[in-house]
């Protein structure tokens, strides 16, 4: 019996595939990715949008875990609360409100994007920090004391490792964010795949339309899926174990 | 900058944006309820279709917002619905989606089964616990699911305003083709006050919504 569905299944898979083919084909957008004088264009609208995302998720992410890890410290730990909240506060703000915002701040160009997506990006990831470290049981600490440990020793042996997959998913969480919210940086001019979307819309060309649509959700795909393989990268294995069981 | 200037003149405009997307919102969020509260409950009675469907939500909430407008568009507008408030409302229940399925099955999942016994001890039939077992107990994180979902759908409606469903998104929109500084700022302010109130709103709901029971539980364990 499931050996049939899986045969529907797959069958069913393959046709999509192929429909989907014949739709790209019928829309022009074969015709439109292969055109001579396109295809340098997106491919270079495509690296902007890598662009826009790497920096932005880097810094993003050296800093939304340093005040992640300060927070934890046992000096600042009272601010916790305060900066959680304001951070929270700061995640239910729009993507495209605080784009605009930023705009009218400090005008248009890629370096406005930039900075905008970079502080987006930082939220998820000092609040997961936060909580996974937070997380982390006393006794473990208690016992990497005892055996002697200074203090950035348990800091990176005990606490960081042991908090890593809540570090991860909001790695996860705010790279998707931040891909989707990059596609959106074309409005104050910062170019990337929003470009080919929004002059598809406006001025209802299809084949420009999906040119910039479907590179931009693979990408965000591609993003999702690179972060389960460095969960099993960074993610030690007795807790991969512990979980599984 | 005179922003408020620009909505003391604009009031009336303002005020019906302001509507425009509040019902946007509210309507594709009462559809993704009643689609996904449904579901939600639904895989928790089926193990192995529980994982299937939330990793497929969980796919709809990877794809860029503006992404889904731009693949949904030519599909749509076969039936002559390709821009306007249609493609919003269906990208905002697709988007919903996760968090509403998630929350309900995570909460259902979690009811301790010692109650649920005794429930059934009681001579209760499934559908008795259900109703009165295990959905006031769940329903606390149930609406902590609704209230993500409502707040990110204030985002994403300001950028379905792109595809032509109105809403506060036309101020941003409108004042970026305008080079119109008060109007993006408005637009910007309004929206994201928007979603602060919703998102205090829903937490007060939820407190008021929450079993006395569960609530003195609560405090005795703080």
């Amino acid at each position: 019996m499931s050996i049939i569905l899986r045969k529907i299944y797959h069958t069913g898979l393959i046709a999509l595939l192929l429909t989907l083919g014949v739709v790209a084909e019928r829309v022009g957008l074969i015709e439109y990715l292969s055109d001579p004088y396109e295809y340098p264009y997106i491919l270079k609208l495509l690296y902007q949008h890598l662009y826009l995302v790497g920096v932005s998720m880097a810094l993003a992410t050296g800093l939304g875990l340093l005040i992640g890890i300060a927070l934890t410290r046992r000096r600042l730990r009272r601010f916790a609360g305060v900066v959680m909240y304001i951070v929270s506060l700061g995640q239910t703000i729009p993507s495209l409100a605080v784009l605009a915002l930023m705009m009218s701040v400090l005008g248009i160009g890629s370096r406005t994007a930039i900075f905008a997506l970079f502080v987006y990006s930082i939220l998820p990831i000092a609040r997961n920090t936060l909580a996974g470290i937070t997380s982390v049981s006393p006794a473990m600490i208690d016992a990497a004391k005892g055996m002697g440990m200074p203090d950035w020793r348990i800091l990176l042996e005990v606490e960081l490792p042991n908090a890593m997959t809540v570090i991860l998913t909001g790695f996860r969480v705010a790279l998707v964010i931040n891909i989707g919210t990059t596609a959106l940086a074309y409005l104050i001019g910062a170019g990337g795949l929003g470009d080919l979307i929004f002059t598809g819309i406006n001025l209802m060309q299809t084949e420009k339309l999906l040119a910039g649509a479907i590179p931009s959700t693979l990408l965000a795909l591609l993003g999702d899926f690179l972060c389960t393989i460095l969960s099993l990268l960074l993610v030690s294995r007795g807790l991969r174990l512990a979980d599984s069981q | 900058m005179d922003i408020l200037g620009f909505l003391q003149s604009n009031a009336d405009q303002a005020l019906y944006l302001t509507w425009e997307h509040m019902w946007i919102v509210g309507l594709s969020v009462g559809i993704a309820t009643v689609i996904g509260v449904p579901v939600g409950i639904l895989i928790t009675k089926y193990e192995t279709l529980a994982k299937r469907v939330i990793n497929a939500a969980n796919i709809f909430m990877t794809i860029p917002s503006i992404a889904l407008f731009g693949l949904m568009l030519p599909m749509l507008s076969l039936f002559g619905h390709g821009l306007g408030k249609v493609p919003a409302v269906i990208a905002l229940v697709l988007y919903s989606q996760l968090p509403i399925i998630r929350n309900t099955y995570v909460a259902i999942k979690n009811v301790p089964p010692a109650v649920v016994n005794a429930g059934r001890g009681m001579g209760m039939s499934n559908w008795q616990l259900l109703k009165e077992v295990e959905l006031p107990i769940a329903i606390p994180v149930i609406l902590a699911g609704l209230r993500t979902a409502a707040v990110m759908n204030i985002g994403i409606a300001a950028i379905a305003t792109f595809v032509g469903a109105g809403g506060l998104g036309v101020y941003i929109q409108q004042g970026i083709d305008r080079v119109y500084d008060e109007m993006i700022v408005a637009g910007a302010i309004l929206v994201s006050v928007f979603a602060i109130v919703v998102d205090g709103g829903m937490a007060g709901i939820e407190h008021a919504l929450t079993p006395k029971g569960l609530k003195i539980q609560r405090k005795q364990s703080k």
